[in-house]
């Protein structure tokens, strides 16, 4: 086990355009399950792929277990990677694409079954040892890359999109998975996704990317309750957080938050008139489209999530007073977009 | 679903236009490759003569006269050895040449450009040219040789001239000219693997060679069998660069079974013998064939 760190790495592709990878400093903890979360050509994997090896950082130093690795081939560094496509050896039987990484690294050949079928074992994968990646369903070919990964016991797991080419209900089962898989091996595992639920249900820690730049690193309760600007604000959160702007100053709420003004107990709230456009039903909860009635913000588009179990009546064309608790607000500078303190605010 | 059930009542509303569509192929095959091959057939069992309206059925004789004879059997010698060398030096070449094309470079393009230049010039022109290079008197390689002090003007090697040198010679023309093709399909099937894999192998712990003999040749073996097959047709079936670069000489040292055959029915005229002669190589065509069509029946499978 190891922990991860890099030092202000740059990634520039093409010299004199905008770096893939701009300027990350972060470290993971021993052990720890961090997840780099950010929408597609955030920097996110190419970042990924310098902790590796596969690429090398145009400035900056990668440290593994307190060492500088820049110079260090993939296999001199002891990562393990799970890529999106898995990359199983198409020609090669499951036990030999698991083997590969001993036959690699010169382990002595007769401790090659033990460790193979360790590693399938874990992964309930030992009767499937015999077949060709492509007899495999995309879940056993996870596993098998996974079993690939864990069998020369690395130091540190880095984890490429793994689940993304799965369906939406075995990739819930994937994700569980390999949540007691890690806590099982215990080994320090990064893992990419442009999934927040993935992010926000794995994650010990979660790093929000945009275009090659940190925008914030905590665990997933703090990114989404206190996130650091309205990038993150937006990003995270499905529909997302809803903004206002006024003068200086951009003021957020959860659409979750944002209530009919009979269920948001306390004196400390804001309330606005919301007339309803349309409504999205989604079982477990409702979403809400619709406007502001009146004030500074009349006609101002604002997003309400409401649970399946609240009060019918809030249908399309209806308005009603929907009120915020003023602890649930979150204020931005608007020039910079970054997290500040409250401010008064002209809500009417 | 809507689009398939129209397509199919089209196809059953009219087999004439699909007999239509078909017949082109049909006849080019019939009257190019059908008509000439059963012609040889014919042939190969008579005593057709250039220039004479005579024709009479022999049997075999064709046959044993030439099994006899130490002339075919030294072409079929040397046609073994003009292919086997000539497809294994093109695979090993365009097998590394792929290979070293794959990843981008300041002038990649060039290169590429120049590699595949002696396909697309008409062979005869390019064995021409190569008959200059390797004549005895005017030879550019020679003289560079004499130049640097290898030889003098006197002892200088004659490259079409002494039987060793001369089939040297003839594969080296010959592969000059297959391993352009051969490095397009090669590089068609190390452009197929996905990036990842020999990421992965490299993650993994493994080196260049192992890389390169234990993942990425093992994936591209259908299409360099491909190669191999295409290749040795191509080796087996020409007489081009023989023909023009040494006849089948010194001695017949360079005479392969297509060469021999010209030489035999057109050149000398004995229609049956050079007919009988080219049949020999039949059998090696319809394996090439066999494992051709089952290497492209397995690649649509996978």
């Amino acid at each position: 086990m190891a922990v991860v760190e890099t030092r202000n790495i740059t990634k520039v592709f093409k010299e004199g355009e905008l770096g893939a990878v701009n300027n990350v400093s972060l470290a993971t903890h021993e052990g720890e399950f961090l997840v780099f979360l950010g929408p597609s050509g955030s920097g996110k994997t190419t970042l990924l792929r310098m902790i590796a090896g596969l690429e090398t950082p145009t400035s900056g130093d990668i440290l593994i277990g307190g060492q500088v690795v820049n110079r260090l081939t993939p296999r001199e560094r002891r990562i393990a990677m799970v890529f999106q496509s898995y990359a199983l050896y198409p020609h090669l039987s499951v036990y030999k694409n698991i083997a590969f990484p001993l036959k690699a690294q010169n382990v002595p050949r007769d401790q090659h079954r033990q460790k193979v079928e360790w590693a399938a074992g874990l992964l309930g994968i030992g009767k499937l040892l015999d077949r060709k990646p492509r007899e495999l369903s995309g879940g056993e070919r996870q596993r098998v890359a996974l079993a690939r990964a864990i069998v020369r016991e690395p130091a540190v797991f880095l984890l490429d999109e793994p689940l993304s080419n799965l369906d939406a209900k075995l990739r819930a089962s994937a994700r569980e998975e390999l949540e007691q898989f890690h806590k099982s091996v215990g080994t320090t595992t990064i893992y990419v996704t442009h999934d927040q639920v993935e992010a926000m249900a794995m994650g010990d820690r979660v790093v929000v990317l945009h275009q090659g730049v940190v925008r914030q690193i905590g665990t997933p309760k703090e990114v989404y309750e206190d996130p650091a600007d309205t990038f993150v604000a937006t990003f995270l959160g499905s529909p997302p957080m809803n903004l206002l702007e006024y003068s200086d100053i951009i003021v957020g709420f959860r659409p979750e938050g944002f209530l009919p003004s009979d269920l948001v107990p306390g004196q400390k709230r804001v309330t606005f008139r919301y007339k309803i456009k349309y409504v999205e039903y989604l079982g477990a909860e409702r979403v809400l489209y619709g406007n502001i009635e009146g004030g500074h913000f009349e006609s101002k588009e604002i997003i309400s999530r409401l649970s399946w179990n609240m009060p019918s009546g809030y249908e399309a064309g209806a308005v009603h007073d929907f009120s915020i608790a003023e602890s649930d607000l979150r204020f931005f500078d608007r020039k910079t977009e970054k997290r500040t303190h409250p401010k008064p605010y002209p809500w009417q | 679903m809507k689009a398939a059930k129209v397509k199919s009542i089209g196809a059953a509303q009219s087999p004439l236009l699909g007999a239509a569509m078909f017949t082109p192929a049909v006849l080019y095959i019939l009257l190019i490759v059908g008509a000439p091959f059963a012609l040889a057939i014919f042939y190969a069992f008579s005593d057709a003569r250039i220039g004479s309206t005579d024709l009479h059925y022999v049997g075999l004789e064709n046959f044993r006269s030439i099994l006899q004879s130490p002339s075919f059997r030294q072409a079929l010698q040397n046609s073994i050895v003009f292919t086997v060398l000539a497809v294994t030096i093109v695979v090993i070449c365009s097998t590394m040449l792929a290979l070293a094309l794959e990843k981008p470079f300041r002038g990649r393009g060039l290169v590429r450009f120049l590699i595949l230049l002696p396909f697309v010039a008409p062979v005869s022109l390019g064995t021409i040219g190569w008959k200059w290079i390797l004549d005895s008197i005017y030879s550019v390689i020679t003289w560079v040789l004499v130049q640097l002090h290898f030889f003098t003007p006197f002892n200088a090697p004659m490259w079409l001239g002494e039987p060793h040198l001369a089939m040297g010679s003839v594969i080296c023309v010959h592969c000059w000219r297959l391993i352009p093709f051969a490095t397009v399909v090669m590089l068609a099937g190390s452009g197929a693997i996905p990036k990842e894999i020999p990421e992965a192998a490299e993650i993994d712990g493994a080196g260049y060679f192992r890389t390169l003999f234990q993942i990425k040749i093992p994936i591209m073996l259908p299409i360099i069998l491909v190669a191999v097959l295409f290749s040795t047709v191509f080796t087996f079936t020409d007489m081009t660069v023989v023909f023009i670069l040494t006849a089948g000489g010194p001695f017949d040292s360079t005479q392969t079974l297509p060469s021999l055959a010209f030489a035999t029915g057109i050149q000398g005229s004995d229609l049956a013998a050079g007919a009988a002669i080219s049949l020999f190589l039949v059998p090696v065509l319809i394996a090439a064939a066999y494992f051709m069509l089952r290497v492209a029946h397995r690649a649509e499978v996978v």
